[in-house]
Protein backbone atom coordinates (compact mmCIF):
# COMPACT_ATOMS: atom_id res chain seq x y z
CA UNK A 1 0.00 0.00 0.00
CA UNK A 2 1.23 3.85 -0.82
CA UNK A 3 2.87 5.20 2.12
CA UNK A 4 0.96 8.08 1.84
CA UNK A 5 -2.15 6.34 2.01
CA UNK A 6 -3.61 6.71 6.01
CA UNK A 7 -3.45 3.51 7.57
CA UNK A 8 -6.49 5.06 9.89
CA UNK A 9 -9.04 6.95 8.25
CA UNK A 10 -12.71 8.73 9.58
CA UNK A 11 -14.43 11.27 7.86
CA UNK A 12 -16.96 13.18 8.66
CA UNK A 13 -17.57 10.64 12.34
CA UNK A 14 -21.09 11.01 14.13
CA UNK A 15 -21.21 8.97 17.29
CA UNK A 16 -23.65 9.41 20.22
CA UNK A 17 -24.12 8.14 23.39
CA UNK A 18 -28.00 7.72 25.04
CA UNK A 19 -28.84 10.41 22.73
CA UNK A 20 -26.03 12.91 23.50
CA UNK A 21 -23.35 13.51 20.95
CA UNK A 22 -19.83 12.34 21.58
CA UNK A 23 -18.75 13.30 17.96
CA UNK A 24 -20.26 15.48 15.27
CA UNK A 25 -18.50 15.02 12.15
CA UNK A 26 -15.06 14.15 13.46
CA UNK A 27 -12.27 13.91 10.72
CA UNK A 28 -8.73 12.30 11.70
CA UNK A 29 -6.09 10.70 9.16
CA UNK A 30 -3.29 8.68 11.33
CA UNK A 31 -0.45 8.09 9.07
CA UNK A 32 1.71 4.42 9.13
CA UNK A 33 4.86 4.48 10.70
CA UNK A 34 4.00 7.18 12.79
CA UNK A 35 3.12 7.45 16.89
CA UNK A 36 -0.71 9.57 16.69
CA UNK A 37 -1.98 11.21 19.74
CA UNK A 38 -5.25 12.16 20.46
CA UNK A 39 -5.62 14.29 23.48
CA UNK A 40 -8.26 16.48 24.75
CA UNK A 41 -10.17 16.92 28.07
CA UNK A 42 -11.62 14.22 29.89
CA UNK A 43 -15.15 13.59 28.76
CA UNK A 44 -14.39 14.47 25.12
CA UNK A 45 -14.15 10.61 24.12
CA UNK A 46 -11.15 9.87 23.53
CA UNK A 47 -11.51 6.12 24.67
CA UNK A 48 -14.59 5.94 23.00
CA UNK A 49 -12.73 6.76 19.81
CA UNK A 50 -10.27 3.87 20.36
CA UNK A 51 -13.70 1.78 20.59
CA UNK A 52 -14.93 3.00 17.70
CA UNK A 53 -11.57 2.51 15.63
CA UNK A 54 -10.73 -1.59 17.13
CA UNK A 55 -15.03 -1.90 15.83
CA UNK A 56 -16.28 -2.30 19.76
CA UNK A 57 -18.62 -0.38 19.27
CA UNK A 58 -20.05 1.36 15.56
CA UNK A 59 -20.30 5.05 14.38
CA UNK A 60 -24.11 5.99 13.84
CA UNK A 61 -22.62 8.17 10.64
CA UNK A 62 -19.60 8.62 8.16
CA UNK A 63 -17.23 6.27 8.17
CA UNK A 64 -13.97 4.75 9.55
CA UNK A 65 -11.22 2.83 7.48
CA UNK A 66 -8.57 0.96 8.99
CA UNK A 67 -5.71 -0.30 6.43
CA UNK A 68 -7.93 0.30 3.62
CA UNK A 69 -11.00 -1.79 5.30
CA UNK A 70 -14.45 0.35 6.04
CA UNK A 71 -15.26 -1.56 9.82
CA UNK A 72 -19.09 -1.15 8.74
CA UNK A 73 -18.92 -3.53 6.06
CA UNK A 74 -16.72 -5.95 7.47
CA UNK A 75 -18.46 -9.10 9.04
CA UNK A 76 -17.70 -10.46 12.55
CA UNK A 77 -14.96 -12.94 11.28
CA UNK A 78 -13.33 -10.06 9.16
CA UNK A 79 -13.44 -7.73 12.10
CA UNK A 80 -11.72 -10.83 14.18
CA UNK A 81 -8.89 -11.30 11.29
CA UNK A 82 -8.48 -7.23 11.38
CA UNK A 83 -8.14 -7.09 15.24
CA UNK A 84 -5.60 -9.65 14.99
CA UNK A 85 -3.18 -7.25 13.28
CA UNK A 86 -4.18 -4.52 15.85
CA UNK A 87 -2.73 -4.61 19.68
CA UNK A 88 -4.55 -2.50 22.41
CA UNK A 89 -3.11 -1.30 25.61
CA UNK A 90 -6.19 -0.84 28.17
CA UNK A 91 -5.85 1.75 30.99
CA UNK A 92 -5.12 -1.15 33.42
CA UNK A 93 -3.65 -3.64 31.41
CA UNK A 94 -6.62 -6.24 31.54
CA UNK A 95 -4.58 -8.85 32.31
CA UNK A 96 -6.11 -12.57 32.93
CA UNK A 97 -6.04 -12.83 36.61
CA UNK A 98 -6.23 -16.18 36.49
CA UNK A 99 -3.06 -16.66 34.15
CA UNK A 100 0.28 -15.96 35.03
CA UNK A 101 2.75 -13.47 33.59
CA UNK A 102 3.76 -16.09 30.62
CA UNK A 103 0.40 -17.49 30.03
CA UNK A 104 -0.98 -13.96 29.70
CA UNK A 105 1.46 -13.27 26.82
CA UNK A 106 1.00 -16.40 25.66
CA UNK A 107 -2.50 -16.71 25.36
CA UNK A 108 -3.46 -15.17 21.91
CA UNK A 109 -0.15 -17.32 20.67
CA UNK A 110 -2.82 -20.08 22.02
CA UNK A 111 -5.48 -19.23 20.43
CA UNK A 112 -4.64 -18.79 16.96
CA UNK A 113 -1.72 -20.67 16.11
CA UNK A 114 -0.95 -24.24 16.23
CA UNK A 115 3.28 -23.08 17.18
CA UNK A 116 5.23 -25.52 19.53
CA UNK A 117 5.39 -25.24 22.58
CA UNK A 118 9.55 -24.51 22.49
CA UNK A 119 8.26 -21.84 20.01
CA UNK A 120 6.19 -20.20 22.58
CA UNK A 121 8.45 -20.18 24.99
CA UNK A 122 11.04 -18.44 22.81
CA UNK A 123 8.88 -15.98 21.91
CA UNK A 124 6.98 -15.18 24.94
CA UNK A 125 10.45 -14.79 26.64
CA UNK A 126 11.41 -12.41 23.82
CA UNK A 127 8.99 -9.65 24.28
CA UNK A 128 8.69 -10.29 28.06
CA UNK A 129 12.63 -9.17 27.32
CA UNK A 130 11.69 -6.40 25.34
CA UNK A 131 9.13 -5.26 27.99
CA UNK A 132 12.30 -5.65 30.58
CA UNK A 133 9.98 -8.31 32.56
CA UNK A 134 11.35 -11.59 31.43
CA UNK A 135 12.18 -12.34 35.20
CA UNK A 136 8.41 -11.76 36.03
CA UNK A 137 7.13 -15.02 33.66
CA UNK A 138 5.95 -17.24 36.48
CA UNK A 139 3.89 -14.33 38.56
CA UNK A 140 0.36 -13.79 38.63
CA UNK A 141 -1.13 -10.79 37.91
CA UNK A 142 -2.11 -10.09 41.37
CA UNK A 143 1.49 -9.72 42.40
CA UNK A 144 2.70 -7.40 40.01
CA UNK A 145 2.41 -3.17 40.50
CA UNK A 146 0.56 -1.14 38.15
CA UNK A 147 3.50 -0.29 35.53
CA UNK A 148 4.99 -3.71 35.25
CA UNK A 149 1.27 -4.64 34.68
CA UNK A 150 0.87 -2.71 31.81
CA UNK A 151 4.21 -3.23 30.19
CA UNK A 152 3.24 -7.21 30.76
CA UNK A 153 0.08 -6.61 28.61
CA UNK A 154 2.40 -4.10 26.15
CA UNK A 155 4.00 -7.44 26.00
CA UNK A 156 0.72 -9.11 24.99
CA UNK A 157 -0.28 -6.47 22.95
CA UNK A 158 3.05 -7.12 20.43
CA UNK A 159 3.06 -11.07 20.68
CA UNK A 160 1.06 -11.40 17.46
CA UNK A 161 3.49 -8.40 16.04
CA UNK A 162 0.29 -5.90 14.88
CA UNK A 163 0.46 -3.42 12.56
CA UNK A 164 -1.14 -0.80 14.66
CA UNK A 165 -0.46 -0.57 18.47
CA UNK A 166 -3.07 1.32 20.59
CA UNK A 167 -2.58 2.65 24.18
CA UNK A 168 -5.59 4.13 26.51
CA UNK A 169 -4.15 6.20 28.51
CA UNK A 170 -0.74 4.34 29.30
CA UNK A 171 0.53 7.34 31.40
CA UNK A 172 -2.23 7.04 34.04
CA UNK A 173 -1.23 6.50 37.65
CA UNK A 174 2.78 5.78 37.01
CA UNK A 175 5.61 6.72 39.37
CA UNK A 176 8.32 8.88 37.43
CA UNK A 177 10.64 5.71 36.66
CA UNK A 178 7.78 3.33 35.01
CA UNK A 179 6.53 6.03 32.86
CA UNK A 180 9.98 7.02 31.24
CA UNK A 181 9.82 3.22 30.82
CA UNK A 182 6.57 3.44 29.16
CA UNK A 183 7.69 6.73 27.18
CA UNK A 184 10.80 4.82 26.01
CA UNK A 185 9.00 1.50 24.93
CA UNK A 186 6.01 3.30 22.66
CA UNK A 187 9.22 4.86 20.85
CA UNK A 188 11.37 2.15 20.37
CA UNK A 189 8.49 -0.09 19.52
CA UNK A 190 6.85 1.95 16.82
CA UNK A 191 10.76 2.45 15.46
CA UNK A 192 12.53 -1.11 15.94
CA UNK A 193 9.30 -3.13 14.74
CA UNK A 194 8.17 -0.38 11.93
CA UNK A 195 4.70 -0.21 13.77
CA UNK A 196 1.91 2.57 13.91
CA UNK A 197 0.76 3.69 17.09
CA UNK A 198 -2.13 5.47 18.41
CA UNK A 199 -1.89 7.05 21.48
CA UNK A 200 -4.79 8.31 23.61
CA UNK A 201 -3.88 10.89 26.53
CA UNK A 202 -4.41 13.91 28.16
CA UNK A 203 -0.73 14.23 29.44
CA UNK A 204 0.75 17.33 27.31
CA UNK A 205 4.72 17.23 28.60
CA UNK A 206 5.19 13.02 27.87
CA UNK A 207 2.81 13.34 24.88
CA UNK A 208 4.81 15.87 23.47
CA UNK A 209 8.16 13.75 24.00
CA UNK A 210 6.75 10.87 22.17
CA UNK A 211 4.35 12.12 19.35
CA UNK A 212 4.68 12.90 15.82
CA UNK A 213 1.51 14.52 15.22
CA UNK A 214 -0.79 15.48 17.68
CA UNK A 215 -4.87 16.03 17.37
CA UNK A 216 -6.71 17.96 20.55
CA UNK A 217 -10.49 16.73 20.49
CA UNK A 218 -12.92 18.84 22.27
CA UNK A 219 -16.62 18.96 22.06
CA UNK A 220 -16.65 16.38 19.15
CA UNK A 221 -14.39 17.90 17.33
CA UNK A 222 -10.68 18.45 16.02
CA UNK A 223 -10.10 21.57 17.04
CA UNK A 224 -5.37 21.61 16.86
CA UNK A 225 -3.81 19.35 15.06
CA UNK A 226 -0.02 18.81 14.06
CA UNK A 227 3.40 18.46 15.35
CA UNK A 228 3.90 19.05 19.37
CA UNK A 229 5.94 22.15 19.14
CA UNK A 230 3.36 24.06 16.23
CA UNK A 231 0.83 22.67 19.44
CA UNK A 232 2.60 25.01 21.91
CA UNK A 233 2.69 28.06 19.53
CA UNK A 234 -0.71 28.18 18.67
CA UNK A 235 -2.79 30.84 19.34
CA UNK A 236 -6.21 28.94 19.75
CA UNK A 237 -7.08 30.35 23.27
CA UNK A 238 -8.00 26.34 23.62
CA UNK A 239 -5.01 25.16 22.72
CA UNK A 240 -3.21 27.14 25.02
CA UNK A 241 -5.68 26.55 28.20
CA UNK A 242 -5.14 23.05 27.17
CA UNK A 243 -1.36 22.80 26.87
CA UNK A 244 -0.98 25.72 29.93
CA UNK A 245 -3.28 23.87 32.44
CA UNK A 246 -5.00 26.83 32.66
CA UNK A 247 -8.16 25.79 34.78
CA UNK A 248 -10.91 28.17 33.16
CA UNK A 249 -11.02 29.15 29.13
CA UNK A 250 -13.18 27.62 26.20
CA UNK A 251 -13.19 24.61 28.68
CA UNK A 252 -15.04 26.01 31.59
CA UNK A 253 -14.35 24.81 35.05
CA UNK A 254 -17.86 23.97 35.76
CA UNK A 255 -20.25 21.36 34.96
CA UNK A 256 -23.10 22.96 33.98
CA UNK A 257 -25.65 24.31 36.78
CA UNK A 258 -28.22 26.77 37.52
CA UNK A 259 -27.41 30.23 38.79
CA UNK A 260 -25.33 30.02 41.58
CA UNK A 261 -26.94 32.23 44.02
CA UNK A 262 -31.02 31.35 43.01
CA UNK A 263 -29.92 27.98 43.69
CA UNK A 264 -28.26 28.59 46.82
CA UNK A 265 -31.34 30.73 48.08
CA UNK A 266 -34.03 28.19 47.20
CA UNK A 267 -35.12 25.83 49.79
CA UNK A 268 -33.16 23.25 50.07
CA UNK A 269 -36.94 20.79 49.26
CA UNK A 270 -36.97 21.79 46.11
CA UNK A 271 -33.93 19.50 45.19
CA UNK B 1 -51.75 0.63 38.60
CA UNK B 2 -52.73 -1.38 34.98
CA UNK B 3 -50.17 0.57 32.67
CA UNK B 4 -47.29 -0.20 35.33
CA UNK B 5 -48.20 -3.95 35.87
CA UNK B 6 -48.23 -4.32 31.67
CA UNK B 7 -44.59 -2.49 31.53
CA UNK B 8 -43.40 -5.22 34.02
CA UNK B 9 -44.84 -7.77 32.53
CA UNK B 10 -43.08 -6.41 28.82
CA UNK B 11 -40.02 -5.93 30.63
CA UNK B 12 -39.71 -9.05 32.31
CA UNK B 13 -40.64 -11.05 28.79
CA UNK B 14 -37.72 -9.06 27.54
CA UNK B 15 -35.59 -10.01 29.92
CA UNK B 16 -36.81 -14.31 29.04
CA UNK B 17 -36.30 -13.35 25.63
CA UNK B 18 -32.50 -12.18 26.10
CA UNK B 19 -31.53 -14.94 28.38
CA UNK B 20 -33.63 -17.15 25.78
CA UNK B 21 -31.12 -15.55 23.14
CA UNK B 22 -28.21 -15.80 25.21
CA UNK B 23 -28.70 -19.69 25.34
CA UNK B 24 -29.16 -20.22 21.84
CA UNK B 25 -25.39 -18.24 21.34
CA UNK B 26 -24.00 -20.53 23.98
CA UNK B 27 -25.47 -23.53 22.07
CA UNK B 28 -23.91 -22.37 19.22
CA UNK B 29 -20.41 -22.22 20.16
CA UNK B 30 -20.77 -25.38 22.03
CA UNK B 31 -19.71 -27.58 19.44
CA UNK B 32 -16.23 -26.08 19.18
CA UNK B 33 -15.72 -25.47 22.96
CA UNK B 34 -16.19 -29.16 23.67
CA UNK B 35 -12.70 -29.63 21.86
CA UNK B 36 -11.24 -27.83 24.31
CA UNK B 37 -11.73 -29.92 27.01
CA UNK B 38 -8.98 -29.10 29.20
CA UNK B 39 -10.90 -25.73 29.87
CA UNK B 40 -14.13 -27.35 30.46
CA UNK B 41 -12.23 -29.95 32.82
CA UNK B 42 -11.21 -27.22 34.64
CA UNK B 43 -14.36 -25.46 35.10
CA UNK B 44 -15.96 -28.88 36.22
CA UNK B 45 -13.32 -28.98 38.73
CA UNK B 46 -14.39 -24.91 39.61
CA UNK B 47 -17.90 -26.01 40.04
CA UNK B 48 -18.45 -29.13 40.76
CA UNK B 49 -14.88 -30.36 43.16
CA UNK B 50 -14.76 -27.40 44.46
CA UNK B 51 -18.16 -27.69 45.95
CA UNK B 52 -18.16 -31.30 46.97
CA UNK B 53 -17.68 -30.51 50.62
CA UNK B 54 -20.38 -28.30 51.19
CA UNK B 55 -22.47 -30.92 49.17
CA UNK B 56 -21.78 -33.85 50.98
CA UNK B 57 -22.13 -32.18 54.35
CA UNK B 58 -25.79 -30.84 53.62
CA UNK B 59 -26.43 -34.53 52.32
CA UNK B 60 -25.48 -36.07 55.31
CA UNK B 61 -27.56 -34.14 57.59
CA UNK B 62 -30.41 -34.18 55.29
CA UNK B 63 -30.58 -38.03 55.08
CA UNK B 64 -30.03 -38.00 58.62
CA UNK B 65 -33.41 -35.82 59.41
CA UNK B 66 -34.98 -37.91 56.92
CA UNK B 67 -34.25 -40.74 58.64
CA UNK B 68 -35.41 -39.25 62.15
CA UNK B 69 -38.61 -37.38 60.39
CA UNK B 70 -39.45 -40.49 58.36
CA UNK B 71 -39.02 -43.02 60.84
CA UNK B 72 -40.99 -40.98 63.61
CA UNK B 73 -43.91 -40.91 60.96
CA UNK B 74 -43.22 -44.57 59.36
CA UNK B 75 -43.65 -45.87 63.19
CA UNK B 76 -46.99 -44.58 63.68
CA UNK B 77 -48.52 -47.10 61.17
CA UNK B 78 -46.07 -49.82 61.73
CA UNK B 79 -44.04 -49.67 58.93
CA UNK B 80 -40.81 -48.38 60.28
CA UNK B 81 -39.11 -50.89 57.61
CA UNK B 82 -40.12 -48.55 54.40
CA UNK B 83 -38.04 -46.12 55.73
CA UNK B 84 -35.22 -47.17 53.06
CA UNK B 85 -37.54 -46.57 50.01
CA UNK B 86 -39.33 -43.41 51.34
CA UNK B 87 -35.84 -41.97 52.10
CA UNK B 88 -34.41 -43.13 49.22
CA UNK B 89 -37.44 -41.93 46.72
CA UNK B 90 -37.74 -38.62 48.55
CA UNK B 91 -33.98 -37.93 47.73
CA UNK B 92 -33.46 -38.93 44.34
CA UNK B 93 -36.67 -37.35 43.11
CA UNK B 94 -36.98 -34.45 44.73
CA UNK B 95 -34.58 -33.23 47.90
CA UNK B 96 -31.23 -34.33 45.84
CA UNK B 97 -31.74 -32.45 42.90
CA UNK B 98 -33.52 -29.26 44.59
CA UNK B 99 -31.60 -28.74 47.66
CA UNK B 100 -28.39 -29.52 45.26
CA UNK B 101 -29.43 -27.27 43.07
CA UNK B 102 -30.15 -24.61 45.65
CA UNK B 103 -26.63 -25.03 47.55
CA UNK B 104 -25.25 -25.00 43.90
CA UNK B 105 -26.60 -21.63 42.63
CA UNK B 106 -25.49 -20.28 46.39
CA UNK B 107 -21.57 -22.00 45.80
CA UNK B 108 -21.20 -22.34 42.19
CA UNK B 109 -23.33 -19.94 40.59
CA UNK B 110 -22.62 -17.00 42.19
CA UNK B 111 -18.35 -17.49 41.92
CA UNK B 112 -19.22 -17.76 38.45
CA UNK B 113 -21.56 -14.62 38.25
CA UNK B 114 -18.84 -12.16 40.00
CA UNK B 115 -15.84 -13.69 38.48
CA UNK B 116 -17.60 -13.10 35.13
CA UNK B 117 -18.56 -9.66 36.33
CA UNK B 118 -15.14 -8.12 37.48
CA UNK B 119 -13.84 -9.76 34.22
CA UNK B 120 -16.16 -7.09 32.39
CA UNK B 121 -15.40 -4.68 34.80
CA UNK B 122 -11.86 -5.13 34.78
CA UNK B 123 -11.83 -4.67 30.59
CA UNK B 124 -10.33 -8.83 30.56
CA UNK B 125 -13.74 -9.87 28.61
CA UNK B 126 -12.78 -6.63 26.11
CA UNK B 127 -8.89 -7.28 26.00
CA UNK B 128 -10.02 -10.60 24.93
CA UNK B 129 -12.43 -9.32 22.04
CA UNK B 130 -9.48 -6.97 20.98
CA UNK B 131 -6.92 -10.20 20.86
CA UNK B 132 -9.53 -11.62 18.23
CA UNK B 133 -11.04 -13.79 20.33
CA UNK B 134 -14.82 -14.57 21.48
CA UNK B 135 -14.95 -14.41 25.57
CA UNK B 136 -18.51 -16.21 25.03
CA UNK B 137 -16.56 -19.28 23.14
CA UNK B 138 -13.62 -18.61 25.28
CA UNK B 139 -14.88 -17.80 28.53
CA UNK B 140 -18.48 -17.96 28.80
CA UNK B 141 -19.21 -21.57 27.20
CA UNK B 142 -16.70 -23.86 29.40
CA UNK B 143 -18.04 -22.11 32.75
CA UNK B 144 -21.77 -23.09 31.39
CA UNK B 145 -20.90 -26.54 30.29
CA UNK B 146 -19.17 -27.14 33.43
CA UNK B 147 -21.97 -26.81 35.78
CA UNK B 148 -23.96 -28.48 33.30
CA UNK B 149 -22.21 -31.37 34.02
CA UNK B 150 -21.24 -31.01 37.34
CA UNK B 151 -24.62 -30.40 38.42
CA UNK B 152 -26.12 -33.97 38.03
CA UNK B 153 -22.87 -35.36 39.64
CA UNK B 154 -23.13 -33.03 42.85
CA UNK B 155 -27.01 -34.09 42.63
CA UNK B 156 -26.04 -38.25 42.81
CA UNK B 157 -23.52 -37.72 45.34
CA UNK B 158 -25.83 -35.90 47.35
CA UNK B 159 -28.52 -38.24 47.17
CA UNK B 160 -26.25 -41.31 48.30
CA UNK B 161 -24.62 -39.60 50.76
CA UNK B 162 -27.97 -38.52 51.88
CA UNK B 163 -29.50 -42.42 51.93
CA UNK B 164 -26.12 -43.26 53.84
CA UNK B 165 -27.33 -40.70 56.64
CA UNK B 166 -31.14 -42.01 56.55
CA UNK B 167 -29.29 -45.67 56.90
CA UNK B 168 -27.28 -44.15 60.28
CA UNK B 169 -30.55 -42.91 62.12
CA UNK B 170 -32.85 -45.70 60.99
CA UNK B 171 -30.63 -48.68 61.05
CA UNK B 172 -27.70 -47.07 63.78
CA UNK B 173 -29.71 -45.62 66.09
CA UNK B 174 -33.50 -46.36 65.44
CA UNK B 175 -33.49 -49.55 65.29
CA UNK B 176 -35.06 -50.58 61.70
CA UNK B 177 -33.62 -54.15 60.72
CA UNK B 178 -30.94 -53.44 58.07
CA UNK B 179 -31.98 -55.81 55.77
CA UNK B 180 -35.12 -55.19 54.83
CA UNK B 181 -34.12 -51.12 54.67
CA UNK B 182 -32.25 -52.41 51.88
CA UNK B 183 -34.48 -55.17 50.68
CA UNK B 184 -37.58 -53.32 50.07
CA UNK B 185 -35.83 -49.66 48.87
CA UNK B 186 -34.55 -51.95 46.21
CA UNK B 187 -37.87 -53.55 45.58
CA UNK B 188 -39.93 -50.40 45.56
CA UNK B 189 -37.68 -47.67 43.63
CA UNK B 190 -38.01 -48.26 39.97
CA UNK B 191 -35.95 -47.04 37.08
CA UNK B 192 -38.14 -43.91 36.50
CA UNK B 193 -37.90 -42.85 39.87
CA UNK B 194 -34.06 -42.40 38.77
CA UNK B 195 -34.90 -40.86 35.72
CA UNK B 196 -36.89 -38.09 37.42
CA UNK B 197 -34.24 -37.02 40.21
CA UNK B 198 -31.95 -37.22 36.31
CA UNK B 199 -33.70 -35.21 34.09
CA UNK B 200 -34.43 -32.36 37.25
CA UNK B 201 -30.89 -32.35 38.07
CA UNK B 202 -29.49 -31.82 34.57
CA UNK B 203 -32.19 -29.33 34.26
CA UNK B 204 -31.54 -27.45 37.50
CA UNK B 205 -28.13 -27.54 35.93
CA UNK B 206 -28.77 -25.91 32.95
CA UNK B 207 -31.18 -23.28 34.51
CA UNK B 208 -28.63 -22.34 37.42
CA UNK B 209 -25.45 -22.20 35.17
CA UNK B 210 -27.11 -19.99 32.20
CA UNK B 211 -28.39 -17.58 34.94
CA UNK B 212 -25.10 -17.10 36.64
CA UNK B 213 -22.88 -16.88 33.31
CA UNK B 214 -26.27 -14.44 31.70
CA UNK B 215 -26.15 -11.95 34.50
CA UNK B 216 -22.24 -12.46 35.75
CA UNK B 217 -21.68 -11.81 31.31
CA UNK B 218 -24.29 -9.06 31.49
CA UNK B 219 -23.68 -7.26 34.75
CA UNK B 220 -22.91 -3.25 34.59
CA UNK B 221 -19.55 -2.75 35.41
CA UNK B 222 -19.28 -1.44 38.63
CA UNK B 223 -19.04 -2.90 42.16
CA UNK B 224 -22.38 -2.19 43.13
CA UNK B 225 -23.48 -3.97 39.20
CA UNK B 226 -21.25 -6.88 39.91
CA UNK B 227 -22.85 -7.14 43.84
CA UNK B 228 -26.27 -7.10 42.02
CA UNK B 229 -25.50 -9.53 39.12
CA UNK B 230 -24.38 -12.06 42.36
CA UNK B 231 -27.61 -11.55 44.69
CA UNK B 232 -30.26 -11.71 41.26
CA UNK B 233 -28.07 -14.79 40.40
CA UNK B 234 -29.27 -16.68 43.57
CA UNK B 235 -32.49 -15.53 44.03
CA UNK B 236 -33.50 -16.06 40.18
CA UNK B 237 -31.48 -19.04 40.82
CA UNK B 238 -34.13 -20.48 43.72
CA UNK B 239 -37.14 -19.16 42.36
CA UNK B 240 -36.52 -21.21 38.74
CA UNK B 241 -35.27 -23.82 40.42
CA UNK B 242 -38.36 -24.58 42.35
CA UNK B 243 -40.43 -23.19 39.42
CA UNK B 244 -38.98 -26.04 37.26
CA UNK B 245 -39.15 -28.70 40.31
CA UNK B 246 -42.70 -28.31 40.05
CA UNK B 247 -43.46 -28.67 36.00
CA UNK B 248 -41.00 -31.61 35.71
CA UNK B 249 -42.61 -33.26 38.74
CA UNK B 250 -45.98 -33.03 36.77
CA UNK B 251 -44.88 -34.18 33.89
CA UNK B 252 -43.78 -37.69 35.63
CA UNK B 253 -47.18 -38.70 37.23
Amino acid sequence: MNQSTPIVDIKKLDYAINGRPVFAGLDIQMQRGQVTAVMGPSGTGKTTLLRLITGQVMASGGCIEVEGQNLRQLSRKDLYILRRRMGMLFQNGALLTDLSVFENVAFPLREHTDLPERLIRQIVLTKLQAVGLRGAAELMPAELSGGMSRRVALARAIVMDPEILIYDEPFVGLDPISLGVILRLIRRLNDALGITSIVVSHDVQEIASVADQVFLLSGGKVVAQGAPADLKRSPSEIVKQFVGGLPDGPVPFHFPAPDYFSELLSRSEDH
Amino acid sequence: MVRELWESLIESLEGLGSVIRFLLRLIVASPRALMRYDLIAQQIFNSGALSLVIIMLSGLFVGMVLGLQGFQLLQRFGSGEALGTAATIGLVKELGPVVTALLFAGRAGTALASELGLMRATDQLSAMEMMAVDPVQRVVVPRFLGGVIAMPLLAAIFSVIGIYGAQLVGVQIMGVDSGSFWSQMRAAVSLSDINEGIVKSLSFGVACSLIAVYEGYNATPTAEGVGRATTRTVVTSAVVILFLDYLITAAFL
